[in-house]
């Protein structure tokens, strides 16, 4: 099976933009613009993250999905507006294949177990938003603000047990630096459990893809920047993979 | 006029497979009742998840579509819509299947190696067994989309094979009947090419 490479779009207000530590955004695009782009270019799967803060939220972020789903024949995932079952709903009946649950996880597990009775597993995707603290890692809520006081690998296991089909696994600290995905983060959760962990959080180069792939044991890698802005082709990056013997789709 | 019809069993999401035929310029309706189906150019069997969530066509929407097939109209079935066409699953063993297709579906993960995940979940590639018309156009080690922990065995009935720790049948096709253990609505080119063929053959 081919290794996925999924592109994130952080939306803001129907807008792309891109933080850097969850914090500073500076505007990347046309959602719409950006997927078809990054379609024509191979991208495996898309996720659409809504950072709106606004209570005309819910709306603008189904007018988004529409919008990016409607020329679409890829995955699609949806998070960062879902704080409950009807959020879960809309987005869905927006075009969403998948929807991302954090914060409202985490407040609510039994969440997981509603969405997935509904849709199924496959469309239910548990993100973790994970920082080193000592040897382990914790789980922090509300976009990093706040420590969920769990620990990143149970959590994930809980998340599995209660009916999750993917783990989207952030680390805060790689965040945005570029500095390479948290290898050993990724690999802990993904010999924790045997659903499909996406790693995210501090792609730079073609080297750290290559990286999460091996020593993280990662089943996909998300990155958003490094392929808003152009630095890296999707498809320049998978050809760099094939030459490493990780098997793509090109 | 006539159009293709998409079964709503309640399993999953039909808005993509929608959004697909659209896309490729075919006429479907979402039949209210199984006499709906009478007046179908062809039948599309979507569905996510448990095997158990095909209960409900087992009776009079089975005995429409077989009518169906029966008249010589296409069977496309999709994801669970495909392991509906066999015999049962061992994912819900007092289930029936259509049972068009002979043999069980069952759990992928006997002698997986250890870095191999269930559910399958990505992009994996095809390796076409025999020559159909529902193939046109695609080319041999395609990539498509699949998500699935239960899978179909290999048989006669074999069009595409695809490898995830064991070898498993990803399309099926017996006559006027078809299934794809992936979903062509989500894999790009490859899966619009397979409906635009399927839609062609209605």
């Amino acid at each position: 099976m081919s290794k996925r490479i999924i592109a994130c779009l952080d939306v803001r207000d129907g807008r792309v933009v891109k933080g850097v530590n969850f914090q500073g955004l500076r505007a990347a695009g046309d959602p719409a613009e950006l997927a078809r782009r990054y379609n024509v270019e191979g991208i495996d799967e898309l996720v659409i993250l809504d950072i709106t803060a606004t209570l005309e939220r819910r709306r603008a972020l189904a007018e988004t999905i529409r919008r990016v789903a409607r020329e679409l024949f890829i995955p699609l995932a949806v998070g960062g507006g879902i704080r409950g079952q009807d959020d879960a709903t809309a987005a869905v009946e927006a075009g969403a294949d998948k929807v991302s649950l954090n914060t409202a996880a985490l407040a609510d597990p039994t969440l997981i177990t509603r969405l997935a009775d509904r849709y199924g597993s496959q469309a239910v995707v548990v993100a973790i938003d994970a920082k080193r603290q000592g040897e382990g890692y914790r789980v922090y809520a509300r976009s990093g603000q706040s420590d969920a006081g769990r620990d990143a690998i149970e959590w994930a296991r809980e998340a599995e047990a209660r009916g999750a089909g993917e783990i989207l696994l952030t680390s805060i600290d790689r965040d945005g630096t570029k500095t390479g995905f948290d290898c050993a983060l990724t690999g802990a959760v993904s010999s924790a459990v045997s659903i499909p962990v996406i790693a995210s959080g501090g792609a730079g180069s073609l080297e750290h893809f290559g990286e999460v792939f091996t020593a993280g044991r990662a089943d996909a890698a998300l990155a958003a920047s490094i392929f808003h802005f152009a630095e890296t082709s999707v498809r320049a990056l998978k050809m760099y993979l094939r030459h490493l013997g990780i098997p793509v789709r090109l | 006029m006539t159009a293709i019809a998409l079964i709503d069993y309640g399993a999953g999401n039909l808005a993509s497979v929608k959004k697909a035929f659209a896309a490729i310029g075919a006429e479907i309706f979402v039949p209210q009742g199984p006499e709906d189906i009478e007046r179908a150019s062809a039948v599309v069997v979507p569905g996510v998840g448990h095997f158990g969530a095909t209960r409900v066509l087992a009776g009079a929407w089975a005995d429409a579509i077989a009518a169906r097939v029966g008249e010589g109209r296409p069977l496309l079935g999709i994801c669970l819509g495909m392991q509906w066409l066999f015999e049962g699953s061992d994912e819900a063993p007092d289930c029936p299947g259509l049972g068009v297709v002979a043999g069980r579906c069952y759990r992928l993960g006997n002698g997986m190696r250890d870095n191999l995940k269930v559910p399958h979940v990505g992009w994996n590639s095809l390796e076409l067994t025999r020559e159909s018309a529902l193939l046109d156009g695609v080319p041999p080690g395609a990539q498509v989309y699949f998500t699935h922990s239960f899978a179909a065995p290999i048989s006669g009935y074999t069009l595409a094979v695809t490898e995830h720790g064991e070898r498993f049948a990803s399309i099926v096709q017996r006559a006027n009947v078809a299934g794809v253990q992936f979903h062509p609505e989500k894999s790009g080119e490859a899966g619009l090419t397979l409906l635009r063929n399927f839609v062609r053959l209605c």
